[in-house]
């Protein structure tokens, strides 16, 4: 029933799965000190999101005079109408292009790769390409911007939007790998097995029977991915220069740069730049934490 | 593997599983182990950014150890690193084992510890940098003198905003990690424990830690490992300074190589940081007696 010597880790693992009842906090003394920390980080993350928001709304010269913490009591949206006409449109179709040329191919080729590591396990290729993926979990990747840099010169592909697509898609695959080869790993065997008696290749394998039973797995990479690759400030800093180049993390900082003080007009930017994470967040909260408390805590 | 389970022979070939993997091989080849590589060969030559590449031989590694600046950089990423993770390890933990707590309003307190997860580190570090503003921020604003500090221009200063920025934004993830390990505890210790008459003090010291052993090796070797890739924060934030205060070794081989446009000094930077993200993710991994970085994650 094994497929690879890690196993009986798995095995471990599945055991104290079952939700615990809510009786573990109630019934014991109260816990004073997680309850503290809990309700003062609640005040620390979020007086400076409240602020943000608030002060976005408020014209220039009442932000100087009013109370910070206090809203406008007659709100504007001028803030955001000239952080509109800065062209930020523009940008948002540039992230979005980044962000969705460079997860879908990032995730289908890990998932490719996950399903034919597993199942390939007893190949040595299979398993140095596994080594391969690991090793980029323990490096820096950052580190390798300068002949990243280069290669995208010498590929002509400078201050393009594909110059931020392909080496994002490099940077997801060893966490996506690792990820979803795990949760291929948890599919059973028999399932496998009963398809190829049935006479299917790998390829249908791999979509009609893999993919479907690791759904919420592909779910959660593609979230991670996405919000990883929306956030990216350093490959667009080093691999682009025109303005109609800009995805939205950069151009808030050139934004920052040129009304620097307007503090109500550069928040607008922010609060902007972040409101299609923050819906996608309210969709997907659940599929991304659940995912990553799945993925991290074992 | 077939040989132990004693199924018929694969009637595929086998070599259709390589094919598989193929395409995320080549672009991670072409776009991280080629970069690898290319970092080492480049820290052998000197290169503006634009011109031609000449080899230099052991021109700008002989520039690089013997400017200052490189023990600085080093000591300001290892401090930035030590004290994060000083600060972020208590509160992640104390505010995962909150929210393994099953309340209702503890999920919905949850909702919004999470939103930082999700915010850009440049979106942060503007919002951080306004709010923060000696004159015109929300100290000022308040007209609390103590809050209206020059936050950015004073070193040490500057050195504790980063720290609790940074802070700011991880804590979440690293919350969520926890609060993963505390709800796999198995209930019966805690029972046993009660029984014993074991008070929630000790019970978190006796119980909840030691088995969140793995959790603590995962969280530690992510926080570690990633901060040494703290640069879009750290850059919009501070641009390492003040002077060099929060020039962090990351920061250093972007000012070297695109502002300096000394790209051969700046890849032997970057290979040091290679060198001791490998260094520390070993580290980690005999200290956790299992790898860390990767078989904790594996397991998922």
């Amino acid at each position: 029933m094994t497929t690879t010597p890690t196993e009986p880790r798995r095995l471990q693992k599945a055991a104290p799965r079952e939700r615990q009842p809510p009786s573990r906090q109630a019934s014991g003394r109260r816990n004073w000190a997680a309850g503290l920390a809990g309700w003062l980080w609640l005040v620390v993350v979020a007086v400076p999101l409240y602020w943000a928001l608030i002060t976005s709304l408020k014209t220039q010269n009442r932000y100087y005079a009013s109370n910070p913490l206090a809203p406008s009591s007659d709100p504007t949206l001028d803030n955001y109408r000239l952080v509109v006409e800065s062209d930020f449109l523009g940008y948002l179709v540039n992230s979005v292009v980044v962000t969705v040329g460079a997860v879908v191919p990032a995730v289908v080729f890990s998932f490719m790769a996950a399903y034919a590591i597993v199942r390939g396990w007893r190949m040595r290729v299979l398993r140095a390409v596994n080594g391969l993926f690991l090793l980029g979990l323990a490096i820096p990747l950052q580190a390798t911007v300068i002949p990243v840099y280069l290669i995208i010169i010498r590929l002509g592909l400078y201050d393009s939007l594909l110059a931020l697509i392909l080496p994002s898609i490099a940077f997801a695959i060893p966490l996506s790998v690792l990820v979803l080869s795990n949760f291929v790993r948890d599919v059973p065997k028999e399932l496998f097995d009963s398809m190829r008696v049935d006479g299917a290749t790998e390829w249908t394998t791999l979509w009609r029977l893999a993919a479907p039973l690791t759904r919420p797995a592909i779910l959660t990479v593609t979230i991670f991915n996405a919000l990883t690759i929306w956030n990216g400030f350093l490959l667009p800093l080093i691999l682009t220069q025109s303005p109609d180049r800009r995805t939205l993390p950069l151009a808030l900082w050139t934004f920052q740069g040129q009304y620097g003080f307007n503090f109500p007009a550069v928040l607008a930017a922010v609060v902007l730049t972040t409101l299609p994470v923050l819906v996608l967040y309210a969709f997907g909260r659940r599929q991304l934490l659940s995912g990553l408390t799945a993925g991290f805590s074992r | 593997m077939s040989s132990l389970t004693g199924r018929p022979p694969r009637r595929e070939p086998r070599s259709v599983l390589p094919w598989l993997a193929a395409p995320a091989l080549v672009v991670f080849i072409a776009f991280a182990v080629i970069p690898l590589v290319g970092v080492f060969a480049l820290s052998f030559t000197t290169w503006d950014g634009i011109g031609a590449i000449h080899p230099s031989g052991l021109t700008s590694w002989r520039a690089v150890l013997t400017d200052p600046g490189l023990p600085h950089a080093l000591w300001v990423t290892f401090l930035v690193m030590a004290v994060s993770w000083a600060v972020q390890t208590p509160l992640s933990i104390l505010l995962g084992t909150f929210l393994a707590g099953r309340q209702r309003y503890r999920a919905v307190l949850g909702v919004v510890y999470f939103v930082p997860l999700t915010l850009s580190s440049a979106a942060i570090a503007i919002a951080y940098k306004a709010l923060l503003d000696p004159n015109f921020g929300l100290g000022a604003g308040l007209k609390i003198q103590v809050l209206s500090q020059d936050w950015l221009g004073r070193p040490g200063l500057a050195f504790g905003v980063v720290v609790f920025v940074v802070s700011w934004q991880f804590v979440p993830f690293h919350s969520l990690i926890y609060q993963g390990g505390v709800q796999q505890i198995p209930k019966s210790l805690y029972e046993a424990a009660q029984l014993d008459g074991a008070g929630r003090v000790r019970q978190f010291f006796s119980i909840t830690l030691p088995q969140l052993r793995y959790t603590v090796i995962t969280s530690s070797t992510l926080m570690v490992v990633g901060s040494l890739t703290f640069f879009d924060l750290i850059f919009v934030l501070t641009e390492g300074g003040p002077g060099d205060a929060t020039r962090v070794l990351a920061l250093d081989m972007y000012k070297r190589g695109f502002q300096a446009s000394l790209m051969g000094p700046a890849s032997a930077i970057a290979v040091i940081l290679v060198l001791v993200g490998l260094a520390l993710a070993l580290l980690l991994r005999r200290l956790g007696g299992r790898d860390a970085g990767a078989s904790q994650l594996e397991g998922a």
